[in-house]
């Protein structure tokens, strides 16, 4: 990365390390969930943004994730950060055998195949033989997690930061893995597939890969989301919660890492925000949004922040030039 | 020892209606208003309940109207959490926390006030009058800020299960049932009353609200030769469940539960000729009911929609049931008076002795008290007789 | 036995509404290759529009096909107006387009109608026909949907128009070229999908009341119906339509209960399709590097 590209990103980072510091509690733990839905939305890109893949499912990994962070720790005792590699396993599996029987399945197919996924899941959750485990109907309340060593600090600020630095790293290896030759192969699996596997790419391995790794992003998600809401219950995971998260990657940049904090910052306010506007259709607002972001920005809110910075830089270059 | 008398006095002057006077207020109150918070889902697949947030701002709005509660305005802030614990957790933050509300009322939904439980008592705001027939509002040792309102849907289950077994001991029960807390917990509130007779259940079965229609299910049912059937619906699938059943010829003895009773929303839709012979349970007067055509409560009512609730329906049993829960919290902050603070409004919540809203059936009182935050414990079995629901029996429950 | 014929008779009678929508969703896969996730909301709303007619004193065949009319109008004005600024945007983007349409559409009716159930009148006679377990609305309407669908096979295969119409969906390049106007092509697509919604809804509303969530849980099985049948295929369609309402009901009162028959049922379909993946009776399509 240039140094250039470089300053945002530390400021970003200044910035949400700031953040718990200045405003009030109730802030804190909304912004906690941008970073959990960033976190959730950055695997649903790796799968459908770079790869291709639709999943209009993902909701799904979502409450696995959710339900594992939940379970171990209202029945098994399990501390809360620990739970999250188990939720991620739990999810990369998951994720991983999904993926080899959808390697069969293209576009629409995928696509009934995932929102199947993504409808099911709650049924699922509900089942009544499951219901030892999973709570049932009435769902799993857990307890919010201290801040450890006595930290001068609340528990929603402690939360924010555990998740923060959980979404640090999340991101450095989502970066990391994007850029190398997997990131490359994923992409191009996804612009020509004929050709790449013509190349010699193992494209089974990639693609199920994917959408292991992406069901294991979600489901880290899922359960940070879990601990932060402290409640999990069947119905919040139905497939509408799969379709928001679509709209997040789309709103906020498809194939794009920033696009995932965009979409985030979107999905988490702008229902709020037509909510302030129309009590008697808020949802209608929220669609006018949708229709109206898209509209402006069909590239996402990632692309149009590209296009934003490419022509600043050609203006900056055009001034310098002699007439 | 000259402190005790003067300390006795204190204590006599204080509990004295002069106290009254005396001015307390927590954050949501003051002079000029009271705050009062709530989450209902305007959106999403619940949005049908909606209409109660709507209908009880339009209460406040009358109210106001009519000079506010003991001089003060009521602010009536209402936020859509879409049935969505997530969102109901942030919008009751948000209302506590940044909106400074007073407290709480009919917070819609169990899972939405699940999802709040916890967090409202260990703040100390009022989590009042739950928007939800589940038992475990009643719990004040434990969750002293939380307290219900309408009656439980175990109670009403077990009521029909007494009834089965008063009147038809060997009966064969069928059960349909909505497969979320709702329905199950009925179904629970059934079994218990059956006890050790819950055998008698041959057969139940389940739907989800994202179903199109029941009509399997019904046929399923009548295929298991039931001929006793406890329809634990919501409006639109008990409307498809009393039809179907009568038009494949299935008779049973049929009760439906208390929330999809209304004329104007199920029966009418169902079709009146075959919803002949309905049991179910009431403590409100259903808007569409003949029998109260000329009563003056929900004459009262009528008017009360047309001026402030216009878009409402008033066919919907929603807004009679927005109109009467209002009231009693109008009774508590009315008797709150002076001392608005959390705890009293508490107290006064759970200190009302034999409260009624004409718009309950006659008989149906409110009563709660320290160890009691049951409210409405009290209800009248009704048999629908194609144009009306008549009372039978007496009245159940305390 | 009985039981068994008593399900399949209320599985066909269902499934009579997943293949009158599945038939939009062919429609609308024809003419623009894509699945339109509004589709069921806008048959919902013309349906409302039926109702707010009938109760305004219309009768019930007059309002039948002014609905008609009014839903090939608003489909093509929304694709005129929403959908054509963001045609050159990547697919996911309208398929976020149509969400928003869905809640829309979804949110302006319930603040307009309210959330009460309204009774939605039949054209059909109120006696039962197969004996009691199939109403003669539910015979009707299955009868509907085999007129439309026999409608729609004959425009594709024999009339100019549908032929432009397909082409226009699989080659806009060529088909620019042979004159043929794509952009109206498209919004008559709308226009006729709408249209075949609106009959739809106007023949599921009887059945399971009028209320603006009705069609949500059809859209799922109807998408799973068209899929099965081959997305291209309206007669498959309709056939996948009464396979997954006999299914459907047949797993859930027989085989696994109601909690998972939708999952189990989806399974099933999916299975199919990664066996056969253009569906039973779709074309097998070769791509050529």
């Amino acid at each position: 990365m240039t140094r250039r590209q470089l300053i945002p990103i530390a400021a970003l980072l200044l910035a949400a390390c700031a953040l718990p510091l200045v405003v009030s509690d109730y802030r804190v733990f909304q912004f906690n969930l941008v970073l959990v839905y960033a976190i959730a939305l950055l695997g649903l890109n790796l799968l459908t943004g770079y790869n291709g893949q639709i999943s209009l499912g993902h909701g799904a990994f979502y409450a696995i994730g959710a339900y594992c962070a939940a379970i171990l720790m209202d029945k098994y005792g399990v501390p809360y950060w620990a739970t999250l590699p188990v939720a991620g396993a739990v999810c990369l599996l998951a994720g991983f055998l999904f993926g080899l029987p959808a390697l069969r399945l293209e576009g629409l197919y995928l696509a009934l195949a995932t929102f199947a996924l993504g409808v099911s899941l709650p049924a699922l959750l509900k089942y009544h033989h499951l219901e030892r485990w999973t709570g049932g109907v009435q769902g799993i309340v857990i307890a919010k997690p201290d801040p450890p060593f006595g930290l001068p600090i609340n528990a929603d600020q402690w939360l924010y930061y555990f998740t923060l630095a959980v979404a640090i790293v999340m991101f450095l290896l989502a970066w990391n893995l994007l850029r190398g030759r997997v990131g490359r192969a994923l992409v191009a699996i996804r612009d020509n597939h004929i050709a790449t596997e013509a190349m010699g790419v193992n494209i089974a391995i990639y693609k199920s890969l994917a959408f292991g790794v992406s069901a294991m992003y979600t489901g880290v998600a899922g359960a940070l989301g879990a601990i932060a809401i402290q409640y999990v219950a069947p119905d919040s995971f139905n497939i509408f919660l799969s379709l928001v998260f679509l709209i997040g990657i789309v709103i906020g940049g498809l194939a794009s890492i920033s696009g995932a904090i965009y979409g985030a910052l979107f999905i988490q306010f702008v229902p709020n925000v037509a909510d302030e506007i129309s009590k008697a259709a808020p949802w209608a607002i929220f669609g006018i949004f949708l229709i109206g972001f898209v509209y402006l920005m069909p590239m996402g809110i990632a692309g149009a922040v590209r296009m934003a910075v490419a022509w600043l830089q050609r203006k900056a270059q055009n001034s310098r030039r002699p007439t | 020892m000259k402190l005790v008398p003067i300390a006795a006095l204190l204590a006599v002057a204080l509990a004295s209606p002069a106290a009254f006077a005396q001015k307390k207020y927590d954050p949501g109150a003051n002079d000029k208003e009271i705050r009062i918070g709530n989450t209902n889902p305007y959106s999403g697949p619940a949005s049908a309940y909606g209409t109660i947030g709507k209908a009880i701002g339009a209460y406040f709005k009358m109210v106001n109207e009519q000079g506010g509660i003991n001089g003060r305005q009521v602010v009536w802030m209402s936020y859509d959490d879409g049935y969505s614990p997530p969102k109901t957790v942030e919008m009751a933050r948000k209302l506590v926390e940044q909106d400074q509300v007073l407290m709480l009322f009919q917070t819609l939904g169990t899972p939405s006030n699940t999802a709040i439980h916890k967090y409202m008592n260990m703040k100390k705001v009022p989590q009042s009058f739950v928007a939800t027939g589940a038992t475990k509002w009643n719990d004040p040792r434990n969750f002293p800020w939380t307290i219900g309102w309408q009656p439980n849907y175990q109670t009403e289950g077990r009521i029909y299960a007494q009834h089965i077994l008063q009147n038809n001991p060997k009966a064969k029960i069928g059960i349909l049932y909505q497969n979320d807390d709702y329905g199950k917990d009925y179904l629970k509130g059934m079994k218990d009353g059956l006890g050790d007779k819950a055998g008698m259940i041959v057969k139940e079965v389940s739907y989800e609200v994202s179903d199109p229609t029941v009509d399997s299910q019904i046929v399923q049912l009548q295929a298991s030769g039931a001929d006793t059937f406890f329809n634990i619906t919501t409006p639109k699938f008990a409307a498809q469940a009393i039809r179907k059943a009568y038009d494949i010829g299935w008779k049973p003895t049929h009760y439906v539960n208390n929330v999809s009773a209304s004329i104007g929303s199920v029966l009418k839709p169902a079709g009146l000729e075959k919803s002949v012979g309905l049991i179910s349970t009431q403590y409100l007067k259903d808007p569409l009911d003949e029998q109260w055509k000329d009563d003056p409560s929900v004459k009262a009512w009528r008017d009360f929609m047309g001026k402030y609730y216009p878009d409402g329906n008033l066919a919907d049993a929603s807004n009679m049931y927005g109109y009467t829960v209002a009231q009693t919290l109008h009774q508590v902050l009315k008797q709150a008076g002076n001392n608005l603070t959390r705890d009293n409004v508490m107290k006064q919540a759970a200190a009302l002795k034999g409260y009624r809203a004409e718009t309950m059936l006659p008989g149906i009182r409110i009563n709660t008290d320290t160890g009691d935050y049951a409210p409405i414990e009290s209800v009248q079995l009704i048999r629908f007789d194609g144009q009306q629901w008549k009372r039978f029996g007496q009245i159940l429950g305390k | 036995m009985d039981a068994l014929l008593h399900q399949v008779l209320a599985g066909l009678a269902t499934g009579g509404i997943y293949a009158s929508l599945a038939l939009a969703l062919v429609m609308i896969y024809q003419a623009t290759h894509l699945v339109n996730f509004a589709q069921g909301e806008l048959a919902m709303f013309a349906t409302y529009f039926a109702w707010s007619l009938i109760n305004a004193g219309v009768p019930y065949w007059p309002a039948f096909f002014l609905t008609v009319i009014f839903a090939f109008v608003l489909g093509v004005v929304i694709e005129r107006v929403i959908i054509r600024p963001v045609e050159n945007a990547p697919v996911l983007a309208v398929v976020v387009v149509f969400i928003a349409l869905l809640v829309i559409l979804n949110s302006v009716t319930g603040w307009i109608y309210s959330y009460t159930i309204k009774t939605f009148p039949s054209p059909f006679p109120a006696e039962p026909i197969f004996g009691k377990y199939m109403s003669a609305h539910e015979a009707g309407a299955i009868g509907v949907t085999l007129v439309v669908l026999l409608l729609l096979f004959a425009f594709f295969r024999f009339t100019p128009l549908g032929l432009a119409m397909r082409a226009a969906a699989q080659n806009p390049d060529s088909a620019r070229l042979v004159g043929i106007r794509v952009g109206w092509m498209l919004a008559l697509g709308w226009g006729l999908a709408a249209a075949i919604g609106g009959v739809a809804g106007m023949m599921v509303a009887p059945i399971v009341y009028l209320d603006p969530n009705m069609m949500g849980g059809v859209l799922l099985y109807a998408f799973a119906a068209a899929l099965v049948g081959g997305i291209d295929n309206p007669g498959g369609a309709v056939l996948g339509g009464f396979m997954v309402g006999v299914l459907e009901n047949v797993l859930g009162a027989f085989v696994i209960g109601n909690e998972l028959k939708l999952a189990v049922a989806l399974v099933l379909i999916i299975g199919v399709l990664v066996v056969k993946p253009s569906g039973f009776f779709g074309k097998v399509f070769v791509t050529r590097v």
